[in-house]
């Protein structure tokens, strides 16, 4: 049976997350399908057609699907899952909202957060914020599962020449409507995706101070992340979090400067290819999974570093 | 307005969790459980809305053994007015009940009880599922506020503004609707001795999941629970020098 994965978009373009995603739908079946649901979204359901390896899109346009609100996407998505043996989102924000509705309609226990398909009913999924790592089999006919994009490798975006059809909308539920984004203004890399990420932590001790670390991100073309502790101080807006209720992330350099390491920081970094640690405690956690360790106060070793690269 | 909010007793969110050495689950022998951090936040959200007269009655709930009780106190010492625990045995080490069987022992409970609107955590840090709020909202054909960093409390309805990947989304709500918490909703109140002690005589009722006709078979099995790939510890540099030097000769990241 084919599988449907569920495009993370904005109508025009494709979020990469949804290339990881199909990666990990071509393990289960190669026989992928792609559902774009939105509004004047032909541009994105062109740019999903061209992904490799999808066989087909279902392109849903509807004014009520202009905006991602859960109570209007996930009839749409429940109504085009018929003849689908597996229904996959990325977890993102976007795929954690909308698909345990959609798995409720087609009354399915979801499957979330996997980062290895084992077979079609068998996956594994980190519990406890990846202090340990659950292989789970599923009974449902029908699965609904959300995929962790940095535990799959991502398709080519482009090589593909998948069909083209239309899927039915469901109309507006008349339960919600959007008010307003106020999305963090930034020309770096997408925190997710990129391939560097220099993150800080309370050990900056103010906004101002934290400001360093965008000229060194900058000098290295890398994305900022944050601890909790800073962004709840306030230097860092909420989705710089990097963690387990954060973004989890797994560039192949990661930075973390005055971050002592607290489990729930590490749950959402420890699976990137290299770790290097700055801090001036040497007792602290993040050093025990750290490639590199420097020990140093942060105030110098920075801007050294900065200057240096 | 009348609230129902779900709670969790879950592991500690400070305790290093073990895996079990013959791979069946996590240990919980001698281990501390609290309940779960996000629906802390829920039930001060709840009690910052009765202080301030929007909300008139707050109903906790739990799903768990009689243990579960704990952490219901601990709520009504927060200011929750009363208690109804579903009593179940589920193993309590990968999670408990799965989410679609708790979001239809709450649905049932939200038909009995009729509360204006439901608040809970977004996520319990057992499973990290993040289900159960949207999959009751889907149930019971509400709308959803999740990931909630602001709740404005409106006539018949309610603004919330969500932590989304791209910054802070606001949404608008029709009432009744079900709410789920991130972590700077709000800082939960610390509970002092006489409320733990006014706690003890409030309402707590227990029922069964018959009593709500739902049925608790899992749908999941766990095949194995094992200890994620350890990263080996690295070396320590000495000087910024020597850091850019690695970098760029040993790991070749930059």
């Amino acid at each position: 049976m084919p599988v449907l994965v569920i495009a993370q978009h904005n109508n025009s373009t494709i979020n990469p997350a949804t290339l990881n995603t199909v990666t990990a739908a071509r393990k289960i079946d190669a026989d992928v399908h792609v559902l774009v649901a939105g509004s004047d979204n032909q541009a994105a359901a062109d740019a999903a057609a061209k992904i490799h390896g999808v066989k087909k899109v279902i392109k849903v346009d509807a004014p009520e699907l202009e905006k991602r609100l859960a109570e209007n996407h996930a009839p749409v998505i429940a109504a085009n899952a018929d003849g689908y043996s597996h229904i996959l989102a990325p977890a993102t924000t976007f795929g954690k909202n909308v698909m345990p509705r959609v798995a409720a309609l087609l009354d399915t226990q979801q499957i979330s957060d996997i980062i290895d398909v084992i077979d079609g009913d068998t996956f594994k999924r980190p519990i406890y914020g990846g202090q340990a790592i659950a292989e789970v089999k599923s009974s449902d006919s029908q699965k609904v599962i959300t995929v962790r994009p940095t535990a799959f490798d991502a398709v080519d975006a482009d090589g593909g020449s998948a069909e083209a059809s239309d899927g039915a909308a469901s109309g507006d539920a008349g339960l919600s409507s959007f008010v307003g984004l106020e999305a963090s203004e930034s020309d770096r890399p997408d925190l997710s995706s990129a391939k560097i990420v220099v993150s800080g932590g309370r050990g900056f001790g103010s906004k101002e101070n934290f400001a360093m670390i965008e000229a060194l991100a900058d000098k290295l073309g890398a994305a900022i992340g944050a601890s909790r502790a800073a962004v709840d101080s306030g230097y860092v807006p909420n989705d710089y979090q990097v963690g387990q209720t954060g973004k989890v992330v797994a560039p192949e350099l990661y930075i973390a400067v005055g971050i002592s390491g607290a489990i729930q920081h590490l749950a959402g970094m420890k699976d990137s290819k290299v770790i290097v640690a700055i801090n001036k405690d040497e007792e602290a956690p993040i050093f025990s999974i750290a490639d590199y360790g420097l020990v140093a106060d942060l105030f110098d070793a920075v801007p050294e570093l900065t200057d240096k690269l | 307005m009348k609230v129902l909010v779900p709670i969790k007793r879950v592991i500690d969110y400070n305790v290093k969790v073990r895996v079990k050495a013959d791979n069946s689950g996590v240990e919980l022998n001698n281990v501390k459980m609290s309940m779960n951090p996000f629906d802390e936040i829920a039930v001060e959200e709840a009690i910052k809305l009765k202080e301030v007269g929007k909300v008139t009655e707050i109903v906790v709930v739990s799903i768990g053994p009689d243990k579960a009780a704990d952490v219901m106190r601990t709520a009504m010492a927060m200011g929750a007015d009363r208690g109804i625990l579903v009593k179940t045995d589920a193993a309590l080490d990968l999670g408990g009940v799965e989410p679609l069987a708790v979001a239809k022992t709450l649905k049932a409970l939200v038909d009995k009880e009729s509360p204006d609107f439901v608040i809970m955590g977004k996520q319990s840090i057992d499973d990290d599922s993040n289900q159960t709020g949207q999959m009751l909202a889907a149930l019971l054909g509400w709308a959803q506020g999740t990931f909630a960093s602001k709740v404005v409390l409106g006539d018949g309805k309610v603004d919330v503004t969500r932590e989304v990947d791209g910054g802070l989304e606001t949404v608008s709500l029709k009432l009744p609707a079900v709410i789920t918490t991130d972590l700077r909703l709000n800082e939960p109140r610390y509970v002092k001795l006489p409320d733990i002690m006014k706690a003890k005589k409030k309402e707590l009722e227990e029922i069964t999941p018959e009593d709500l006709d739902v049925d608790y078979t899992p749908r999941l099995t766990v095949v194995s629970v094992s200890e994620p790939p350890v990263r080996s510890g690295g070396v320590k540099v000495a000087s910024v020098d020597e850091l850019i030097d690695k970098l760029k000769n040993e790991a070749k990241v930059i």
